[in-house]
């Protein structure tokens, strides 16, 4: 049941083309049972895991690599699992909307249902290695998300660039995730939850950590990383309100609350953590408030949110660990909501740019009511769940047993922006004078309005009646982060405290913050854009670039198209190598009995010998093809001589037919001149005979030892016995050794491939010499 | 490259079906005695060169009927097809299977995935030759 509820959105992907065909435009609300459905049977395990308990569903794949599709269902996976889903089913209908009438619809949607399978996948995987297969093709399906609207460059250049950022990331997550296997024996998050404080002292440890967080930090848009996350909103507003609320960046925080209680507790992990939380908290919020456009803003909020997050964790009290899960709730259903309100803005106005709406509470009031509500949210205040778990954090950060002065003031700096934040989104765009925009606005359709709405309203009772989500789901995932049974009392309400002075404060400087906007703006605006030079962005085009250059600069060397070079750097390679472990690390008997050989067999060698002398001082290209077939029909003839007709007749035909096919080349070929300086001739001519020399060594070498029995006589006995031929090398071909036959006649497949797109595909500027 | 001699042209006709009944007698007789599919491809291929040279690559073509390419995606999929049961029986992969199949009279016909299998190597050898020869020829003219 469970495997069919991960991959169900893959299996639906391909029902997709036909029911866009047919739902037309109820499309959204058709493929949006599919999370509905998922929601419902998620909530149905909550009861399991409400009192801490933990489930591991056992599914085998390849059990000889020790991978499986175990999924592990406690509190943390459930959330995020009930998150993906939940937001999930707003987004389709809403995507329905947004793109309504666009050709690629059907294509955006098979996407964004693998999307959200990978993500389940993710949040769900027991084994690492399951986990990161999830992880990548979260990855990858983010990129084609990003870049959907693949005419635009722009779009394109920043896809990459999530991709690349994240990918990059991933592959130092697999190292740090096959070291924890490495350290523990155990490839599950359930193995490493068991593992007590081994991991925590291994010497691996330092290493381990390192690679896992910059896996999870790239994911999560940390800084330095930051940048491809508002990058990404290139991509249509659905899929930013997807990525960027519930899924994508939150996959690197679920993986940092998950390893928490197996990595946590040292000084390493919580400095860090809080060290680059902070960081990140800090350059969201600032970058938030410097922006005018909607999407903008709400991406760098999301940078800050992020960072809070990642704050959260590396603090690891339990207090702490409550206000990461309510905080990460709160965020989603806001910020899910008012990514949509913005598209929904975006679509009414046609323009992001929040100084050039106005007036809209009066064509758009159902918009400009729900965004209050969110926005009440985002600042924190009551009576929503933003509140609550805003005064969770300042109460966390209090009792911080590490820099609990310095986070405070930090995270007061960035909530207090970010009031100004939310702040504007009501402001500008719904309220003072109405200002001509590129559209006459009007108010959006109710698919792009049902999810904002929902998820505000969730923010709401959430807010009004904290222990309800508490006591149903909330409480398990702080136990599953935590590692131990944790029972909150969540309340709207503490009386009158210093979180809520602080917060009283933030709101305060934030109103100030509002009005000094107009005036700040432009005048930051040009103070990030003369940063932004020198920032990790610019580092991160410069590295690109670097990379683009190098790989050219070893193309052309390597890579340069003269055939000549690539069979010397290749015969210098091998037989430098097999030559120099033949003559250092290995004695030669070089004592052979030439008594026993026959007259002819001198004669076959001496044929040998002459042609290919001759094929090699000829100045005929004709000569020395024929004198190349010479050579072949002896070595054939000395097959024949030492009884293997088979390979004799096979060299034979080889034989032939190469000429022919050397013979129909030549005719292409320019005339013969000689284009290499005699000491470049001598040098080729050295390598030759030093590469026959080190084979003919090679050979006797074989001759004189045998590591293993040879397998001729097994062939010999159960050729017929088993295989039914009494023709050993056939039945050997076909039989014995057929997975290899069946892998060359594929090579030659993809060789004739080669040869006729070459032939009938040449590049226009074939002329060239 | 249609400046063929008289000479070439009567021999090429007299000699070309003997090759070609070679190549299969060479592919058919493969598991006791020399040859198999890998030699009868080979032979097979030297009948239609030899063809080519003397007649040109489009009556090549004519004569060949099917495409080159097609011909070695054909023996490429044969030679998949020929593990096909082996997955069936649920035994591991390339596990030959012998069906003796009683012919009027005192024989029995002998057949085999091996024979299916090399069938298809016959043909991937001669598409690919083919592929390689044809290609040349037409690039020239």
């Amino acid at each position: 049941m469970m495997l069919l509820a991960v991959l169900s959105g893959f299996l639906v992907t391909a029902l997709v083309p036909l029911l866009n065909r047919l739902a037309g435009s109820y499309i959204g609300w058709v493929l949006a049972l599919v999370p509905a459905l998922l929601a419902a049977y998620f909530a149905s395990l909550v009861p399991e895991v409400s009192n801490g308990g933990r489930l591991l569903l056992e599914y085998p794949w390849m059990p000889g690599l020790n991978i499986s599709l175990d999924f592990l269902v406690d509190g943390l996976s459930l959330v995020f699992a009930l998150l993906i889903s939940g937001i999930g089913v707003f987004i389709l209908i809403y995507a329905g909307a947004y793109l309504k009438g666009h050709k690629d619809l059907g294509r955006f949607y098979v996407i964004l249902l693998s999307f959200m399978a990978s993500m389940l996948g993710l949040v769900l995987a027991d084994n690492l290695i399951t986990f990161f297969v999830f992880w990548e093709l979260t990855s990858i399906t983010s990129y084609l998300l990003i870049g959907f609207h693949h005419e635009d460059a722009d779009a394109r250049k920043f896809a990459l660039q999530g991709l690349f950022v994240t990918a990059g990331g991933g592959l130092a997550l697999l190292a740090g995730l096959i070291l924890l296997g490495t350290i523990t024996g155990e490839y599950s998050f359930s193995g490493l939850l068991e593992s007590g404080t081994l991991i925590s002292q291994h010497p691996y440890y330092t290493a381990a950590l390192v690679c896992i967080l910059i896996g999870a930090f790239t994911k999560s848009a940390q800084w330095p990383f930051h940048f491809w996350l508002p990058n990404a909103m290139a991509a249509p507003t659905p899929v930013s309100a997807y990525l960027h609320s519930a899924t994508m960046v939150k996959a690197g925080v679920y993986l940092l609350a998950r390893l928490n209680e197996p990595m946590g507790d040292t000084l390493l992990w919580s400095g860090t953590l809080m060290a680059f939380g902070t960081m990140t908290m800090i350059t969201g919020a600032y970058l938030a408030y410097s922006n005018t456009g909607i999407k903008k803003l709400l991406a760098y909020s999301t940078v800050m949110a992020l960072g809070t997050l990642t704050l959260l964790i590396g603090v690891g009290t339990e207090l702490a660990l409550t206000a990461f899960v309510c905080f990460l709730v709160a965020h989603s259903l806001y910020k899910g909501a008012l990514f949509m309100l913005a598209g929904a803005l975006d679509h009414a106005t046609g323009t992001k740019d929040i100084t050039r709406m106005g007036g809209l509470r009066h064509s758009m009031p159902l918009t400009a009511a729900i965004t209050g509500l969110a926005t009440l949210s985002l600042a924190g205040l009551p009576p929503l769940f933003g509140f609550v778990a805003k005064e969770l954090l300042l109460e966390a950060l209090l009792q911080s047993p590490l820099w609990s002065a310095g986070l405070l003031m930090a995270t007061l700096f960035s909530a207090m922006l970010v009031v100004a934040v939310a702040g504007l989104l009501v402001i500008k765009p719904f309220f003072g004078a109405t200002v001509k925009m590129p559209k006459q606005p009007h108010e959006a359709p109710m698919a792009m309005l049902a999810g904002p709405a929902v998820l505000a309203l969730l923010a709401l009772i959430f807010g009004v009646a904290p222990a309800l989500p508490a006591s149903l789901i909330l409480d398990a995932a702080i136990s599953a982060s935590v590692g131990s049974p944790v029972a909150t009392k969540l309340a709207l309400w503490h009386g009158i405290n210093v979180p809520l002075m602080l917060s009283a404060a933030s709101l305060v400087v934030g109103a100030v913050l509002v009005h000094q906007w107009p005036k700040l703006q432009p005048r930051l605006h040009r103070l990030n854009s003369t940063m932004a030079r020198r920032g990790p962005e610019a580092g991160y085009f410069g590295f690109m670039q670097g990379l683009a250059q190098f790989a050219s600069w070893q193309t052309r060397r390597l890579q340069n198209g003269v055939l000549g070079t690539y069979l010397l750097i290749l015969v210098l390679v091998t037989f430098g190598l097999t030559g120099y472990t033949l003559l250092f690390r290995y004695d030669i008997d070089l004592a052979f009995d030439l008594a026993d050989s026959y007259f002819y067999e001198w004669g076959i060698a001496l044929l040998v010998v002459a042609a290919t002398v001759f094929a090699c001082i000829t100045q005929s290209r004709l000569a020395s093809v024929a004198s190349v077939g010479v050579l072949g029909f002896g070595v054939a003839l000395t097959f024949i001589h030492f009884s293997a007709p088979d390979l004799g007749i096979t060299q034979l035909l080889v034989e032939t037919l190469t000429v022919i096919l050397l013979v129909l080349v030549l005719f292409k070929l320019p005339p013969f001149v000689n284009l290499s300086t005699p000491w470049e001739r001598y040098r080729d001519l050295a390598v030759a005979v030093f590469a026959g020399s080190v084979m003919a060594l090679l050979m006797l070498a074989v001759l004189d030892v045998r590591y293993f029995e040879s397998i001729s006589t097994f062939f010999i006995e159960n050729s017929y016995a088993l295989a039914q031929g009494r023709n050993i090398v056939n039945v050997i071909l076909v039989d014995f050794r057929q997975l290899d036959t069946l892998g060359e006649i594929f090579v030659l497949g993809l060789a004739a491939i080669g040869v006729y797109s070459m032939l009938k595909l040449r590049a226009e500027d074939q002329q060239k010499p | 490259m249609r400046t063929s001699t008289l000479i070439l042209q009567t021999a090429a006709l007299a000699i070309m079906p003997l090759q070609l009944m070679f190549s299969a007698f060479l592919l058919l007789r493969g598991h006791n005695e020399p040859g198999g599919g890998f030699i009868g491809g080979l032979v097979a291929a030297s009948a239609f060169v030899l063809y080519a040279f003397t007649f040109g690559a489009d009556s090549t073509r004519k004569l060949l009927r099917a495409k080159p390419q097609d011909l070695l995606a054909a023996g490429l999929l044969l030679g998949l097809a020929s593990t096909i049961p082996a997955l069936i029986a649920g035994q591991p992969m390339l596990t030959a299977h012998w069906w003796q199949l009683p012919l009027p009279g005192e024989g029995y016909l002998k057949l085999s995935t091996v024979l299916i299998f090399d069938i298809g190597v016959y043909l991937a050898v001669l598409g690919t030759l083919m592929t390689f020869v044809i290609g040349l020829m037409e690039v020239e003219q």
